[in-house]
C-alpha cells in the first residue's frame, strides 16, 4: 500500500480565485433573495444557494472530483443516509401537527 | 530530482488510505450537525413565527461579513496545500498564516455578537428568555448549540492548522508529504460547509 493514491495533478490557482468569487456572488445572492420575503419558497431557495455553495466547496477545494469512484460513494451513502433520516423525521412530524 | 510518488513510496505514505480515514470522521461530524439540523428543521416547522421574529436579533452584517471571512479563509488553505506541492514553501507558510488570522477574526466577531445578545440579556436560562415565547425560547437555544459548537470547531482548526504550519515551516510537510496538511484542509473546508448552511438559516429567515 506504499504511495498508494500519490496525487499527481497539480490544480491551478486561478481555479481556486474563481471558486471563490462565485462563493462570494451567491452570498451576496442569497442576502439579496432573502430580503425580497419569497414567504413559502424562501427556505427552499436558501438551502438550494446553501447546497450550490457546498458543492462548489466539495469539488474543488476538496478536489473531491479527482478522488476515485469509492469515495464518491461514500459521501453519497452519507448523504443518503441522512436525507433518509430528515425524510423519516418529517413523514412523522407533518401528519402530526396538522 | 525523482518523481513525487516514488519518493512517497520510499516514504510509505498512503494518501488513499489517510484521506479515507479523514472523510469518513467528517461522515461522522456530518451526522453529528446534520442532527441538529434536523432538531432545527423540526422545531422552525411547529414555531416559524417565532423563530422569524427571534432572527431579527441577529446582525445581517455581522453574520455576512463572517461568511466572507470564512470562504476566504477556506480558498486560502487551498491556495496553502497547493503552494507546498510546487515546492513554495514560504508562500504556503503566509497561505496558512492568512488561514489562522482569519479564522481568529471570524471568532472575534462572534464574541462581539454573543456579547451584544448577553448585554440584552439573551443568554441561555436569562430571566428575559425564560419569560418570551416558548418558540423563541427553542430559538436561541439551538442558535447558542449551533453556532458555540460550530465556532468550537473553527478554535480547534485554529490550533491543528497551527501545527500544520510549524511542520510546514521545519520541513515535514512538503512537495512529496503533505497528507496532513490535505487532511487539515479537509477539515477546514468542512468547517466552512457548515457555516455556509448555518448563515441563511439563522440570519436570514427575518
Amino acid at each position: 500500500m506504499n504511495g498508494k493514491g500519490f496525487p499527481l495533478h497539480i490544480p491551478k490557482s486561478r481555479v481556486y480565485v474563481f471558486v471563490w468569487l462565485s462563493l462570494v456572488v451567491l452570498t451576496a445572492t442569497t442576502v439579496a433573495v432573502a430580503r425580497l420575503h419569497l414567504t413559502r419558497y424562501a427556505v427552499l431557495t436558501a438551502i438550494f444557494i446553501a447546497s450550490t455553495k457546498s458543492g462548489l466547496v466539495v469539488t474543488f477545494f476538496m478536489h473531491l472530483k479527482e478522488e476515485p469512484l469509492i469515495l464518491k460513494a461514500m459521501l453519497f451513502i452519507a448523504l443518503f443516509a441522512l436525507t433518509l433520516i430528515v425524510l423519516l423525521t418529517f413523514s412523522d412530524v407533518w401528519f402530526r401537527y396538522q | 530530482m525523482s518523481e513525487p510518488k516514488e519518493i512517497a513510496v520510499r516514504h510509505r505514505v498512503d494518501y488513499t488510505g489517510a484521506k479515507m480515514g479523514m472523510w469518513i470522521f467528517l461522515f461522522t461530524e456530518v451526522l453529528f450537525f446534520g442532527g441538529l439540523f434536523l432538531l432545527y428543521s423540526v422545531f422552525r416547522s411547529k414555531y416559524t413565527l417565532a423563530f422569524h421574529d427571534s432572527a431579527k436579533e441577529l446582525d445581517i452584517f455581522l453574520g455576512t461579513a463572517n461568511t466572507v471571512i470564512l470562504l476566504t479563509s477556506s480558498m486560502m488553505m487551498a491556495l496553502s496545500i497547493l503552494f507546498v506541492r510546487k515546492g513554495e514553501k514560504a508562500s504556503s507558510i503566509l497561505c496558512q498564516g492568512i488561514t489562522i488570522f482569519l479564522g481568529l477574526v471570524f471568532l472575534c466577531n462572534k464574541y462581539i455578537e454573543w456579547s451584544a445578545h448577553i448585554r440584552h440579556g439573551i443568554y441561555p436560562d436569562s430571566p428575559l428568555l425564560l419569560q418570551m415565547s416558548r418558540g423563541k425560547i427553542i430559538f436561541f437555544s439551538l442558535y447558542y448549540v449551533m453556532t458555540g459548537l460550530h465556532g468550537l470547531h473553527v478554535l480547534i482548526g485554529v490550533c491543528v492548522i497551527s501545527g500544520t504550519l510549524l511542520f510546514t515551516a521545519r520541513g515535514k510537510i512538503y512537495r512529496d508529504d503533505f497528507v496532513k496538511l490535505e487532511n487539515t484542509g479537509l477539515y477546514w473546508h468542512f468547517v466552512d460547509i457548515v457555516w455556509i448552511y448555518l448563515f441563511p438559516l439563522f440570519y436570514l429567515i427575518t
